[in-house]
């Protein structure tokens, strides 16, 4: 089986501090990490793999430095990657990057199955997956929890939906996106390591994958974020005194005086 | 200190650390409450490629010596003794067919040890035979097809768990220790089985149990090296693995060690934090002091052995000994510290004080092990006299 794993290096927590300047994200001493979700993407690749032979090819779209991302990924059992970065990337949104990514996956042709993570910590959208998918023109299934089975050219799938699973089977080429649920990620190995380090990582840009410059980046973005901000939070808590039946009357009296009675 | 790892030896340092610290950690209070094997772990080790460390590169290994092997040990110990030994036991298991297997014989086995597959063990002693090991009786008795062996082995730790055992046997009785072998016999070969699992005072998550052989046929092939070597094969085998052993005990005790720094931190007496106190400061240098102590011996002493020393008697047993010597003082003063909750079964040092205690124990009592250094001493004074 031909996999790709789509990635993306985040920032290694959940407390993003925001400049209140500039709005931004203040990357400064914190360590990137590869996003949680897409390590159950690179596991889940590296299984079939195993169980199917083939390759997994990981990739990404970042700044240079997001190329120790990729090579985590090699360590954690992914046999090649490719890195896309280019000035003219920045400032993407998820249509952008998603465009990006197809760009990049078309060139990876032929393929049997997209993995990805169900979204990332930092932007949170889960909208990349399923717009690679309908730019590919492809199937797509997202949160899956289980592959149950791949038969030829057909996928048989396990999702999470609100309360329970669906059982889907779909034809291949795919994308999915994973969650948790569906492995536990090994840890690196010290083989993976070594190869990791010497792993020949290419850098695909605006040219190696022959997109226009307005399609890509900010200039192919449809939304941009104009303010990034903290809400400000108005708490006002009352604690209405008195046994049960003084504490409900109090309580529709204030309803009441509120008009919303 | 920098002790000028080099990237390899770093790589293989910081995996381990990351895989006591994120698989070891949850379990290790469990493995050793339920005395359970710790299998999953074991597959861990494997999948991240440990147990290849101290196997040649030509045999799907990555060729590491004593030292790389070092560094795995004292990591996996400073979360869970238990655990380190089972993986150590592993190596201990094959060394002697490193040393002394015929290449085929390599070939057959040693892929399997290095992809964490196969386990090792090495059994050696018998209830008549402990410090005394020239006093084995459990013979091989040369046949058609091989060699008939009878006998049982005690202590042996990774017994049952262990696919590969390399066993001691006396091959020609009469000769004594002269007529020891090493052999190696495969799980499940027809005469062998598995006595009784030790209930253990400490690095109780490690298995422990009794080989017994009767009239177990192993062929001829599996005899390491010539007839009669056995003992001196053993002994160049615990030369070499003692360093093994010493970090193991450093291991524990930093374990040890941190969570006393811990717990002296966030412990208030007296209206202040007790690590503030100058009686629990000087103990916690002392064991900071004799830990590092420990570990530059330990290090020392496994490069002593990697760099194809002749002679690594003495330096190997020094290292032991320090270490475990160190790492029993450092586990008992982790205890003190931690006070009446560093006795509950709760909390770490407890586990630590237990496990510390065999360290002194297997592989060369410490007081044989000072015999050893001092005859050393002796006949180097002999020599120059």
């Amino acid at each position: 089986m031909n996999i790709v794993v789509c990635l993306k290096q985040v920032p290694g927590t959940t407390e993003v501090k925001i400049d209140p300047q500039t709005n931004t994200l203040i990357r400064q001493g914190i360590e990137n990490i590869i996003n949680p979700f897409d390590t159950y993407a690179i596991e889940e690749g590296v299984r079939l793999r195993e169980q199917h032979g083939g390759k997994v090819t990981v990739i990404t779209m970042g700044p240079p430095q997001a190329e120790a991302a990729l090579r985590e990924a090699i360590s954690l059992g992914a046999d090649e990657a490719v890195l896309l970065s280019d000035a003219a990337f920045a400032g993407a949104d998820t249509w952008a990057t998603a465009y990006t990514l197809s760009r990049a996956v078309a060139k990876l042709e032929p393929f049997d199955l997209i993995i990805c993570g169900r979204q990332t910590i930092d932007g949170d959208t889960g909208q990349v997956g399923p717009e690679l998918a309908e730019m590919l023109d492809i199937p797509f299934v997202a949160y899956v929890s289980q592959i149950e089975e791949i038969n030829g050219k057909t996928i048989r799938i396990r999702r999470m939906v609100e309360e329970g699973h669906e059982v889907m089977e779909t034809t291949l080429p795919a994308v999915i996106t994973v969650v948790k649920e569906i492995n536990v990620p090994r840890l690196p190995s010290l083989r993976g390591i070594t190869r990791s380090k010497s792993a020949t990582i290419p850098t695909w840009g605006i040219q190696e994958l022959g997109v226009a410059k307005d399609m890509v980046g900010l200039a192919g973005s449809s939304t941009q974020v104009i303010k990034v901000f903290f809400p400000q939070r108005v708490c006002q808590a009352e604690i209405l005194e008195g046994d049960t039946v003084q504490q409900v009357d109090s309580l529709i009296e204030k309803l009441r005086g509120a008009s919303l009675l | 200190l920098d002790y000028f790892l080099n990237e390899q030896q770093q790589t293989i340092k910081g995996l381990a650390r990351r895989i006591a610290e994120e698989r070891i950690l949850p379990i290790r209070a469990e493995l050793d409450e339920k005395e359970e094997f710790p299998r999953d772990i074991v597959k861990d080790l494997a999948d991240a490629d440990m147990f290849r460390v101290f196997i040649p590169e030509e045999y799907e290994g990555l060729g590491g010596g004593c030292l790389e092997l070092c560094l795995v040990v004292e990591e996996l110990s400073r979360v869970c003794s238990a655990v380190a030994v089972s993986y150590a036991a592993s190596a201990l298991g094959c060394m002697t067919l490193m040393e002394y297997g015929s290449d085929e014989q390599k070939q057959k086995y040693l892929p399997d040890i290095a992809s964490g597959k196969k386990l090792g063990a090495f059994a050696v002693t018998e209830s008549t035979a402990g410090s005394d090991i020239g006093n084995i009786k459990t013979t091989a008795e040369k046949v058609d097809g091989g060699y008939l062996l009878n006998g049982t082995k005690q202590f042996i730790t990774n017994g049952g768990e262990a696919e590969l055992y390399t066993v001691i046997v006396l091959t020609d009785k009469t000769k004594g220790a002269r007529g020891a072998s090493a052999i190696i016999v495969e799980k499940d070969t027809p005469g062998f089985t598995f006595g009784k699992k030790e209930k253990k005072m400490g690095i109780r998550a490690s298995a422990t149990r009794e080989l017994v052989f009767k009239n177990c046929l192993v062929p001829e092939e599996n005899l390491l090296g010539r007839p009669g070597l056995g003992f001196i094969q053993a002994l160049r085998l615990f030369d070499r693995s003692r360093p093994g052993i010493g970090a193991q005990a450093v291991g524990l005790a930093q374990g040890a060690l941190e969570a006393a720094v811990d717990y002296a931190e966030q412990r208030v007496q007296f209206d202040q934090q007790i690590i503030t106190m100058q009686a629990i400061q000087h103990m916690l240098a002392d064991m900071a002091i004799q830990t590092e102590a420990a570990r530059a011996l330990v290090y020392a002493a496994a490069r002593h052995v990697d760099s194809g020393a002749k002679n690594v008697t003495e330096e190997s047993a020094m290292s032991k000994v320090f270490a475990s010597d160190t790492a029993m003082k450092v586990t008992t003063d982790a205890v003190q510290i931690c006070g009446g909750t560093g006795y509950m079964r709760d909390f770490p040092v407890e586990k630590m004080m237990r496990d510390a205690k065999i360290l002194q124990i297997y592989e060369g009592t410490n007081q044989v092990l000072r015999n050893t250094i001092a005859i050393n001493l002796r006949k180097r004074k002999a020599r120059t006299a």
